[in-house]
C-alpha cells in the first residue's frame, strides 16, 4: 500500500514509523529538516513542501496513493490537505484535528471537507481519560468488538491483595484473560504459575464488567471515584468535563480565566467551575483539593500539569492523571509521582494506524510506547485460524495470547480447547516482533 | 449634543392615535345596534384622528432607546386620556366624573379590570363595550397591535416590542419584526375568535343561557388579554360551570408565552413543555388551587366538591394570571383563602403574555440567584451563571431583574401608606389588609381587591386623591415601572 503522511510531528512520525515496514511511506512536511530528520531513523521517503499545495501532493503521487494522512499540528491545514488530494486522485484520507466542532461537521455529514475519516485529538485525549477515571489504577483502557470486550492495563498498588499471588490464585473472573505482566522493562506473558508483584502493570482482556470486577480487587479501598477535579479548562479539559457529566459525574474544573471560565460554566451545567489559580495554596485548602478521588491536570503545558498534579499529590489526592503534550515526557511523569500521563499525540497516533493496517485488524491498541499491541482480527474464510483450537494455534504463535473472542455479539472467554469459526472477533495481545507474523497467518 | 428626539416619538404616538380611530368607530356601530347614540364615541374618534395626524406631521428621526420610553409612555397615558373621552361624554352614572372617567379608562388600557361602577345598567350598550374593547387593545399591549397593523413602526420595531413585552423571546419568530408582530397579533385575535365561538355555541347547545352574543364578544375580549372587566356585575359568576372551566382555561393560556403558544400550534409541543418559566407556572396554580380548595372545603363554603374546586381554580387563575374575574364572591372567604389570594397578585404569568404583575421568570430567576448566592458562600471562587431551562440568564438581567422586584415591592409600599393616609383623612372605612389589596390590585393591574373594593364591589369608595394616584400607578406598573422612572430623570433629558 502507498500511503502519504502530511506533517513529520510526533504524530505524523509514529505513524510512519509504525507503517513503514509493510507499506510504502512518503511524508511531507513543510520544514525539510525535519523531513529530511525521517529519512535517517526510518524507510521512508520524505518530501518538502506544504500539504495544501497542489503540486506538492502531485509530486508525493496522491494521486497513485491508497491512503493520506493529514497530520500536521493545524485543523485547517489538514483538513484544506484532504480536500486537496480528494481533487488529485481517489486516495481514502484521514484528518486529524483539535476542535471538535469540525468532528460534529464532519458526523452531520460522513464526507465533509471531502475526509473519509476524521479523527479528534482532543476529544480522543477526553475519552481516554474519563475511561482511566472510571477504573481505579486504570493505566490505560481501550474498547475493542464494538464495546464488548475491553483492554485494561491496571497497576498493582503495593499494598494490593493480589500483590504476592500467583496468576492462578487471582484469576477469580470468568470472563477476564491475563496477557502480560509489565515488570520494570519486561513483557512477561504470564501462566497460571507466574507471581504478581506490587509495581506490576497488568495488561488484561475481558468483558468490562469483569475489568471492573478485577480492578475493585486489586484496589478495595479505591471503589469508583465520586469527586473529581479538572485542572485547567482547554479544549481537553472541557470534553473531560462533558464526558463525565454525560455518565452523570459532577466534576469540579479550575480555570484561571475569568472569561474562559465564565465560557465553561455556561456551557456544564452540572460542573462546578472554579475561577482561580490551581497553585494558590490557600485556594487547593479552601475547596479541600486533597480530598478529591481523582485530579485530571489538562492545562496548556506539560510543566504545568506537573506541577498541578504533583501539588495535589501532596496535599492527598488519591489519583493525578496529567495530560502531556511532549510523548517523551510520559515516562518520566509517571517515575516521579503522576499516576497516568496520557499523551494525545500517542492516542492519536494509535487511532490512525488502527486504520491504515490490514482491514482485517479493526482495533488496535498499543502498550508500553510501542512495543506490544492489543489488536482485534475479524477471522476471514481463508484464515489459517478458522476452524481451530486455540492450543494447536498458540504452538505456532508463542508470544500471542488470545485475550477474548465475540461470535455474533456474544462473549467467549477463550480456553486451550477453543475452536475459533469464521467470523469470529479475535482480540489478542502480541509483542511487536510477533505482530508481522499474525499479520501473516491471519 | 445628543437629546432625545421628541419629535420623533411625537410623530409615533400621532400613528398610534391615528390607528385608535378605528375600535371607537367600531365601537359606534355597536351603539347604533342598540339604538344609542354613536357620538360618544365618534367624537373622540374625530378627535383622535385630527390629533394623530397633525402628530404624525412632526419629523421623524431614528427610533432610538430614548425615543422608545417616552414614546411608550406617552402612548399608555394620551390613549389612556382620549379613552377616557366616551365614558365622559355619555356621562352616564359615576361617568360624569372625569376622575372616575379616567380611573376607568386606564384601568381598561392596562388591563387592570378595577372599576368604579356601581350600577352596571346606568350606561349604553356601546359604552359598556368600549370598556371590554380598551382592555383588548391594551391586553397585549396596543403598540404590538399597531405594530402589527402598520409597518411604518419596523425600524426601531424590535426594541419597541422589547419594552412593551418585557422578553426578547418574542423577536425571534421571523427575521422581521413586522412579520413577528404579526403572527402574535394575529394569534391573540385568532385566540379571541375562538373564544367567542365557542362561547356562542355553548348557548345555542343551552349549556349557556346567558351567553348571549353581545356578553361571549364583552367576555372574548377581556378573557384572553386577561383584564377582567365584565358588563355583568356579577362578572362570571353570571354565567354557567361551564362557562367557568372554559374562561378559567382561556385565562391561562392568555397568560402563556404567546411564542411558545405559537410554536405548540405550530405542532412542536415541546417548546412550552421544556419552558422552565410554563413549569413554574403551571405548579403556582396547581398549588394555590389545591391550597385554596382545601380552606374552602375545610370552612364549607360551597355545597359541592366540584364547585370548590371549580371555585378555588377559578380564582386562582384570575387571580394569577391579573385578569380579575370572580365567580363568586370570594370577598367573603375565610382569612387563609384571601391571603392566599392576596399573595398570588404578587406572581403573575409568564413574560411575553398579556399578564401584568411581576411575573414568573423573574421570580425564577430571583430564586436562582439567591440560591447561587448561598452556593458562593461556600465555594467563593466559584463561576455560577444562572440558568433558566437550559438558557444561561446573563448578569445584567439578574441585576435589572432584582430591581425590578425590589422597586415594585418598594412602590407597593409607599402606595398602600398613602392610602392608609388618604382613607383615614377622608374617613372611609376601610382595614389594612383591604388597603394593601386594592394597592396591590391596581398596581400590579389585576382588578378586584377585598373588602368595598371586592370582586362585586367598586373603587368608587376611594377618595378622588386615591383615584388619581391609583391612575397614575396603574400606568406604571403596566408599562413596568422603568420607562415612567427614566423619563423623570434629568438625564434622559440631557445628553
Amino acid at each position: 500500500m502507498r500511503v502519504v503522511v502530511v506533517g513529520a510531528g510526533e504524530v505524523g512520525s509514529s505513524i510512519a514509523e509504525s507503517l513503514c515496514v509493510n507499506h510504502e511511506v512518503v511524508v511531507v512536511d513543510i520544514d525539510s529538516e525535519r523531513a529530511d530528520a525521517l529519512t535517517y531513523g526510518m524507510d521512508v521517503l520524505s518530501l518538502a513542501g506544504d500539504g495544501t499545495d497542489l503540486d506538492v501532493l502531485e509530486e508525493a503521487g496522491v494521486a497513485e496513493a491508497d491512503i493520506l494522512i493529514a497530520s500536521t499540528d493545524d485543523d485547517e491545514t489538514n483538513i484544506v490537505t484532504c480536500g486537496t488530494a480528494t481533487a488529485i486522485g481517489d486516495a481514502f484520507t484521514i484528518a486529524r484535528v483539535k476542535r471538535p466542532q469540525y468532528l460534529r461537521t464532519w458526523q452531520r455529514s460522513e464526507y465533509a471537507f471531502g475526509i473519509d475519516f476524521m479523527i479528534c485529538t482532543d476529544l480522543l485525549t477526553a475519552n481516554a481519560i474519563v475511561g482511566i477515571i472510571g477504573l481505579p489504577t486504570a493505566q490505560d483502557v481501550d474498547m475493542f468488538a464494538g464495546g464488548t470486550v475491553q483492554m485494561t492495563e491496571f497497576k498493582v498498588p503495593s499494598n494490593s491483595p493480589v500483590a504476592d499471588r500467583t496468576v492462578a490464585e487471582a484469576d477469580e473472573f470468568e470472563q477476564l484473560t491475563f496477557a502480560a505482566i509489565i515488570r520494570d522493562d519486561d513483557i512477561l506473558i504470564p501462566n497460571g504459575q507466574t507471581r504478581i508483584e506490587s509495581e506490576d502493570e497488568i495488561v488484561v482482556i475481558g468483558h468490562p464488567e469483569s475489568a471492573r470486577a478485577f480492578g475493585a480487587a486489586i484496589a478495595p479501598s479505591q471503589n469508583g471515584p465520586n469527586d473529581v477535579v479538572i485542572v485547567g479548562g482547554s479544549e481537553i479539559g472541557y470534553q473531560v468535563a462533558q464526558l463525565l457529566e454525560e455518565r452523570e459525574f459532577e466534576p469540579r474544573l479550575i480555570e484561571r480565566d475569568e472569561e474562559r471560565a465564565r465560557w465553561l460554566a455556561e456551557r456544564l451545567p452540572r460542573t462546578l467551575v472554579l475561577g482561580s489559580d490551581a497553585t494558590d495554596q490557600d485556594f487547593l485548602e479552601r475547596e479541600r483539593i486533597g480530598d478529591a478521588d481523582v485530579l485530571v491536570a489538562t492545562l496548556e503545558n506539560d510543566q504545568q500539569n506537573l506541577l498541578a498534579t504533583l501539588l495535589a499529590k501532596r496535599l492527598g489526592t488519591d489519583r493525578a492523571i496529567a495530560v502531556v503534550d511532549t510523548g517523551d515526557f510520559a515516562d518520566l511523569f509517571e517515575a516521579v509521582g503522576v499516576d497516568v500521563a496520557v499523551s494525545p499525540r500517542e492516542v492519536t497516533a494509535e487511532e490512525i494506524i488502527r486504520f491504515t493496517r490490514s482491514r482485517r485488524m479493526e482495533n488496535i491498541s498499543m502498550i508500553e510506547g510501542d512495543r506490544a499491541e492489543v489488536i482485534e482480527i475479524e477471522v476471514a474464510p481463508d484464515s489459517e485460524l478458522a476452524g481451530r483450537p486455540i492450543r494447536e494455534v498458540v504452538t505456532r504463535l508463542p508470544n500471542v495470547v488470545f485475550g477474548a473472542i465475540t461470535r455474533d455479539g456474544g462473549f467467549i472467554t477463550p480456553r486451550g480447547d477453543t475452536v475459533i469459526e469464521v467470523g469470529d472477533h479475535v482480540v489478542i495481545f502480541a509483542e511487536i516482533d510477533s505482530v508481522d507474523e499474525i499479520t501473516n497467518v491471519i | 449634543m445628543m437629546r432625545v428626539r421628541w419629535r420623533t416619538s411625537a410623530s409615533y404616538l400621532g400613528t398610534v392615535l391615528t390607528a385608535l380611530t378605528v375600535p371607537l368607530v367600531l365601537t359606534a356601530g355597536v351603539s347604533l345596534v342598540y339604538g344609542e347614540s354613536p357620538v360618544p364615541l365618534l367624537a373622540p374618534a374625530g378627535l383622535s384622528l385630527a390629533l394623530g395626524l397633525a402628530l404624525g406631521r412632526f419629523e421623524r428621526g431614528s427610533l432610538g432607546p430614548r425615543e422608545t420610553y417616552l414614546m411608550v409612555s406617552a402612548a399608555w397615558f394620551v390613549v389612556a386620556v382620549v379613552g377616557a373621552l366616551p365614558f365622559l361624554l355619555a356621562g352616564t352614572g359615576v361617568f360624569a366624573d372625569p376622575v372616575n372617567a379616567l380611573f376607568e379608562s386606564m384601568s381598561g388600557i392596562t388591563t387592570t379590570g378595577a372599576t368604579v361602577l356601581e350600577s352596571f345598567d346606568a350606561h349604553g350598550r356601546g359604552v359598556m363595550m368600549w370598556r371590554q374593547v380598551l382592555q383588548w387593545l391594551g391586553g397585549l399591549g396596543i403598540l404590538v397591535l399597531v405594530v402589527a397593523l402598520f409597518s411604518q413602526l419596523s425600524v426601531g420595531g424590535a426594541k419597541l416590542m422589547e419594552t412593551e413585552t418585557q422578553t426578547t423571546d418574542v423577536t425571534k419568530l421571523a427575521p422581521r419584526i413586522t412579520q413577528t408582530a404579526r403572527l402574535i397579533g394575529g394569534l391573540y385575535a385568532g385566540l379571541t375568535a375562538a373564544l367567542v365561538l365557542l362561547l356562542l355555541a355553548m348557548n345555542v347547545g343551552g349549556v349557556a343561557p346567558r351567553m348571549t352574543p353581545y356578553n361571549a364578544v364583552a367576555h372574548a375580549l377581556t378573557t384572553v388579554s386577561t383584564a377582567g372587566f365584565s358588563p355583568e356585575p356579577e362578572s362570571v359568576g353570571a354565567f354557567t360551570p361551564a362557562v367557568q372551566w372554559v374562561i378559567a382555561a382561556f385565562m391561562f393560556v392568555g397568560a402563556t408565552n404567546f411564542v411558545l403558544l405559537y410554536h405548540l400550534l405550530g405542532g412542536d409541543a415541546g417548546r412550552l413543555v421544556r419552558s422552565e418559566e410554563f413549569r413554574v407556572y403551571l405548579g403556582v396554580i396547581a398549588a394555590g388551587t389545591v391550597l385554596v380548595t382545601v380552606f374552602l372545603a375545610l370552612d364549607g363554603t360551597y355545597d359541592t366538591v366540584e364547585a370548590t374546586v371549580r371555585h378555588a381554580a377559578f380564582q386562582v387563575v384570575s387571580i394569577v394570571t391579573t385578569t380579575g374575574y370572580a365567580s363568586s364572591d370570594f370577598d367573603v372567604w375565610s382569612v387563609g383563602a384571601r391571603h392566599l389570594l392576596f399573595l398570588g397578585m404578587f406572581i403573575g404569568g409568564m413574560a411575553g403574555s398579556t399578564t401584568c404583575s411581576i411575573k414568573t421568570f423573574r421570580w425564577l430567576v430571583a430564586a436562582k440567584a439567591f440560591r447561587r448566592n448561598l452556593l458562593l458562600a461556600v465555594h467563593p471562587d466559584a463561576v455560577r451563571p444562572v440558568r433558566l431551562g437550559s438558557t444561561v440568564v446573563d448578569e445584567r438581567t439578574i441585576r435589572d431583574v432584582i430591581a425590578y422586584v425590589l422597586l415594585t415591592l418598594v412602590i407597593f409600599g409607599l402606595l398602600t401608606v398613602f392610602i392608609v393616609v388618604d382613607v383615614s383623612r377622608a374617613s372611609v372605612a376601610l382595614d389594612e389588609f383591604e388597603v394593601m389589596g386594592a394597592a396591590a390590585s391596581t398596581f400590579l393591574n389585576i382588578g378586584p381587591a377585598f373588602g368595598p373594593a371586592g370582586p362585586y364591589g367598586t373603587y368608587n369608595v376611594f377618595p378622588r386623591s386615591t383615584k388619581v394616584a391609583m391612575i397614575l400607578l396603574m400606568w406604571v406598573g403596566r408599562i413596568e415601572i422603568i420607562p415612567v422612572l427614566l423619563l423623570l430623570t434629568p438625564s434622559f433629558w440631557r445628553s
